[in-house]
């Protein structure tokens, strides 16, 4: 106490050295969590921008505009107007007036070309045949007139246009050849051939291989549009039942516990174990029909009702006691004070769920493969209901990883694509659940 | 502070609403009520004090079957309201519930309007038939809640915007819009401040001409404002059960004097 040597250790004006240990650990850590932070945003800036460069080229489509002539005694040597008999000129048929076409554009735009009429029109889609006849087919008064028709452009030629074909890559392609692509830059400085947003990836059906051009994701939209549907008018109401239920009503012994752990687990079951319990019990042993979204949609059901029961038991949880009491308490049954007081208090957090549970059975791919909804080539647009739930189609998610499969480049680009809407539709429930929970989140 | 004494003498001669005969109950394998009877009088307020965990909020439970919604709680013994033993198995607990109302210790307004809050306890019973008598049965549980003139201009908005002083005689205007015979409450005045603690002791004492009130309190002084009888629990027996006056004045167990005097608790 007397010795003056010793310094007092009871200065707050100089930390001491227990404080200093305990202050560098919590800079420590708060350093890692930063740097956890920043791996996390560069990687997600990374995946953003790697999506963005090399999808945004798939909105894009090449398209050569003709002046064609629909010549009467090509489609329709009766002249009767018969549309059965129009309907017999096959495709075919359609080639020499695209030929004469191009004759048209170069002898109007003065381009020197040596090409043969034949490879002049192979810088078109393999669909630019069928394209026209569709087109005639629909409107057959057109016949005899002068057509302005705007043709998809090839592949390579499109992929030209955008940087992913050069002069030097395609020394091995048989498809297309310097002299075409002379012809392209012609046609392009002539204003024939241009470069514009394509709505029909967006909205039209997938095509076969040798047509990357014309390949749209619509079709596959519309199949993981009604396993949605399935999935939200089975999975919401048996999920929220088996919820309250279970929350609200079941007494708390051993057998809800068991019940409560294997939900748990369930969210956690591979995707792809329950696509091969779909095969087995709705494909195989109930015989709904193959690559249809109803089986679809009843395998995600299945793989979001966990999810959606989780969320949904824990908004329940989360409703305070006293509500209950107060409901109670004045005489209202059970039943009317989970209806009256607790549902309409928990829905903002079971809708929340529902969409998320809903976004993620939207971007579920595993259990696909095993319906045989991967691989299949939508190319109609379903018609009607039944027609959407029952006749084969494909998935947003399954359309992008059968186009990533295929060889050509060009689908490569168009799978790119394909993520950028699935994105774009994840990312809209996301924010709508969001928008909802932040509406309808009411305060006690 | 005990000035009421020519009332507390014609109060043996009221009716007996709740006789509780021999209670036990068992919180799993606690044992936190034990041999507990009570014989508590009509337009009577009733105070049960004693200190935290003796109990008596597990009792009042009892008296509305409440704690029938835990599941671990069993009672045993005998509870009669009007001569009717409530525990019956015959007997509905959502009936005998509009029966017994209860305010509970925190204000727990539902989160809708103040009117919606007042009608829904007659709504759910059916005791209005039209939207008319429904209004008036509202107007008149607010009135006789003492928060009338405070929110008649107001009877749309929600019910968990106000303080909690007229949240808790909002509850009490809810609990009493169900027309039950016995209302109790569990520390109905703990969340709140002197002045609406002033005004939720002022209405109790109002209830008091049509209701039988039983009141859990943790403070002294309240039981011994505003109630005629109170019941003393330690460790979850009765000890001392007697007019309000007596016990204050004259305890005959040890115990009840030790506990007003602050020496447990």
């Amino acid at each position: 106490m007397t010795d003056a040597s010793i310094p007092k250790a009871s200065t707050l004006l100089r930390p001491d050295a227990r404080t200093k240990k305990r202050n560098a650990s919590e800079a420590r850590f708060r350093f890692y969590g930063m740097v956890a932070i920043g791996i996390g945003l560069t990687m997600l800036l990374v995946l953003m921008f790697t999506i963005l460069t090399k999808g945004v080229g798939a909105f894009q489509q090449t398209f050569i505009t003709l002046q064609v002539e629909l010549l009467e005694n090509k489609l329709d040597k009766t002249g009767a107007r018969d549309l059965e008999l129009i309907k017999k000129v096959s495709t075919f048929g359609y080639a020499p007036l695209i030929a004469g076409g191009f004759n048209k554009v170069v002898a109007d735009t003065g381009i020197q070309t040596t090409l043969k009429p034949k490879d002049q029109s192979g810088i078109l889609s393999k669909s630019a045949p069928a394209q026209l006849r569709d087109y005639v087919l629909n409107d057959p008064d057109q016949i005899g007139k002068t057509i302005e028709f705007e043709f998809l452009a090839n592949s390579r030629v499109d992929g030209y246009l955008k940087g992913r074909v050069t002069r030097e890559s395609i020394a091995n392609d048989k498809n297309i050849s310097v002299e075409q692509l002379d012809f392209v830059d012609q046609l392009k400085q002539a204003g024939v051939l241009k470069k514009r947003f394509n709505m029909d990836f967006i909205l039209g059906a997938d095509a076969s291989d040798q047509r990357p051009e014309a390949a749209g994701m619509g079709v596959a939209m519309a199949g993981s549009f009604f396993m949605m549907l399935v999935v939200l008018a089975l999975a919401l109401p048996i999920g929220v039942a088996a919820s309250i239920y279970l929350e609200e009503f079941a007494a708390k012994n051993w057998i809800t516990d068991i019940i409560e752990v294997n939900i748990s687990n369930l969210a956690a079951v591979p995707s792809i174990v329950f696509g091969i319990l779909g095969l087995a019990v709705f494909i195989n042993y109930m015989h709904l029909p193959q690559s249809a979204p109803l089986v679809g949609g009843l395998v995600l059901t299945l793989m979001t009702l966990p999810t959606i029961i989780i969320s949904t038991r824990a908004s329940l949880k989360a409703v305070p006691p006293s509500i209950r009491d107060a409901a109670l308490g004045l005489g209202a049954s059970k039943m009317q004070s989970v209806f009256h007081h607790v549902l309409p208090l928990a829905a903002p957090g079971i809708l929340t769920g529902t969409i998320i549970g809903l976004a993620q059975a939207l971007g579920e791919t595993a259990p696909l493969l095993l319906i045989g909804m991967i691989g299949f080539i939508a190319s109609n647009a379903p018609g009607g209901i039944s027609e959407g739930l029952l006749s084969p189609n494909s998935a947003m998610p399954a359309q992008i990883y059968e186009w990533a499969k295929r060889a050509d480049p060009a689908f490569y680009e168009r799978a790119w694509g394909g993520i950028i809407i699935l994105l774009v539709f994840l990312v809209t429930m996301n924010t709508i659940a969001v928008i909802l929970r932040r509406r309808f989140e009411r305060r006690w | 502070m005990y000035d009421a004494p020519s009332l507390e003498n014609t109060l043996d001669q009221k009716a007996i609403k709740i006789a509780a005969t021999d209670v036990q109950v068992y919180y799993g394998d606690t044992h936190a009520i034990k041999d507990v009877s009570v014989q508590i009088q009509d337009n009577t307020v009733t105070a049960f004090i004693g200190p935290s965990g003796c109990g008596k909020s597990t009792f009042l439970r009892c008296l509305n079957r409440m704690n029938d919604t835990i599941d671990i709680c069993r009672v045993e013994g005998k509870i009669l309201l009007d001569n009717e033993d409530i525990y019956d198995p015959k007997v509905d607990p959502v009936q005998l519930r509009a029966k017994v109302g209860m305010v509970f210790q925190k204000p727990n307004p539902f989160p809708k309007s103040i009117y919606d809050n007042i009608a829904y306890g007659p709504k759910i019973h059916g005791l209005a038939r039209t939207k008319a008598e429904l209004d008036e049965i509202v107007e008149k549980s607010l009135r006789r809640g003492a928060i009338w003139d405070e929110v008649k201009d107001r009877l749309q908005s929600p019910g968990t915007g106000l303080s909690g002083g007229q949240q808790q005689r909002l509850c009490i205007a809810r609990a009493i819009a169900t027309e039950p015979e016995v209302l109790l409450m569990d520390e109905p005045c703990s969340a709140l401040d002197p002045i609406a603690t002033a005004q939720v002791e002022e209405l109790i004492d109002e209830l008091r001409a049509n209701f039988s009130v039983v009141i859990v309190t943790h403070s002294m002084q309240q039981a011994a404002r505003v109630s005629q009888k109170t019941a003393f629990f330690h460790l979850g027996n009765l000890v001392e059960y007697g007019d309000t006056s007596q016990i204050f004045t004259t305890p005959v167990d040890p115990r009840t004097e030790s506990y007003i005097t602050g020496r447990i608790g």
